[in-house]
């Protein structure tokens, strides 16, 4: 469990270093004030296909040596209704889940309780998740 | 060296960055990056209740917490260590529309001060953010991912439905930062 804790130290560092956690970066981006997200995102996009393709076209195995299966994603239409919602609350905030849990450790100790939102938003979701169109 | 890592990162440093942690996690554990989703454990694991979302065995997808914990103990060294030591650079004509809101833009941090601070919690200004974080909780799951699992790792395995939600994403944030935001912030007291 140790070579995640790593891993998150490593993307924590990324997220704050590149500003991609600033509410600032976020306005910018959502009001075409900035390339700085569209660059990160989009070079990171471009580095992940990149990737995958390789993974993919040598067989390359995990450490364990277990065959490398990247998740398929079906549809469904809360990838429409949720990602909107979620949207808004990204513009709101400025912060996705990643970068709630960089900005605390950061020291904005009030970002806590943006994370207890998040926390409450995602139970209730489990409350009412029978009822929304999927 | 310190120094230079000190400064803000360029996104063609960061990105590709970014982008290997996909690889990364998939090699060391067949893991597939994503954050939102660590919300969903927490829940399953700190809140005792009889809702089928939350049965499972959260303790098979224990590696996200410690992840989402790794990311936590990132932001101190890059918020300590790491810190840069001058004000943000943000957009002239960005900080002047926050001022003219009645936002103290002073000296930028990562987050506005006037809208981040334990003493606006009371008021409208922490409702939005509890209103905001709410919004990123209920909306990720429903869309079952954010911008990492679905932009960043959907998108990297080529997955159609995380580039609609990803469309989805950036829709709603348009419309939010443009439209419904400045109306709140022009009605918040600072």
């Amino acid at each position: 469990m140790v070579k995640y804790l790593v891993s998150g130290l490593l993307f924590g560092v990324i997220l704050v270093k590149s500003e991609v956690v600033s509410w600032w970066r976020i306005q910018e981006m959502f009001r075409l004030e900035s390339f700085h997200m569209y660059g990160v995102i989009g070079s990171a996009v471009a580095t992940g296909i990149l990737s995958i393709w390789i993974i993919k076209k040598f067989r390359i195995k995990t450490w364990a040596g277990e065959p490398i299966e990247p998740k398929i994603v079906p549809f469904q239409k809360g990838q429409i209704f949720g990602g909107l919602l979620f949207g808004f609350g990204w513009a709101i905030t400025g912060a996705c889940p990643g970068p709630l849990f960089a900005l605390i450790g950061a020291g904005f100790s009030v970002v806590i309780v943006t994370l207890l939102a998040a926390i409450a938003g995602t139970y209730v979701y489990g409350l009412l998740r029978e009822k929304l169109p999927h | 060296m310190i120094h230079c890592l000190r400064q803000p990162w360029p996104w063609y440093v960061a990105g590709p960055l970014i982008g290997l942690t996909v690889p990364l996690l998939l090699l060391i554990g067949n893991k597939n990056f994503g954050v939102s989703s660590s919300l969903r454990h927490i829940c399953a694991a700190c809140l005792p209740a009889k809702v089928p979302f939350f049965q499972y065995d959260w303790k098979k997808e224990a590696w996200q917490l410690f992840f989402v914990a790794g990311i936590l103990a990132g932001g101190c060294v890059a918020g300590t260590l790491l810190q840069n030591p001058g004000p943000m650079r943000v957009n002239p004509a960005l900080l002047a529309e926050m001022k003219g809101y009645g936002m103290n833009v002073s000296f930028p941090e990562l987050i506005p001060n006037s809208l981040f601070n334990w003493r606006v919690l009371l008021n409208l200004n922490g409702f939005l953010m509890i209103a905001g974080g709410f919004l990123v909780g209920f909306g990720t799951r429903w869309a079952g991912g954010c911008t990492s699992g679905h932009s960043i790792m959907g998108l990297s395995n080529l997955q159609w439905p995380s580039l609609v939600a990803t469309i989805s994403f950036m829709a709603g944030g348009f419309f939010m930062a443009n439209v419904l935001l400045p109306v709140i912030l022009k009605h918040l007291t600072w």
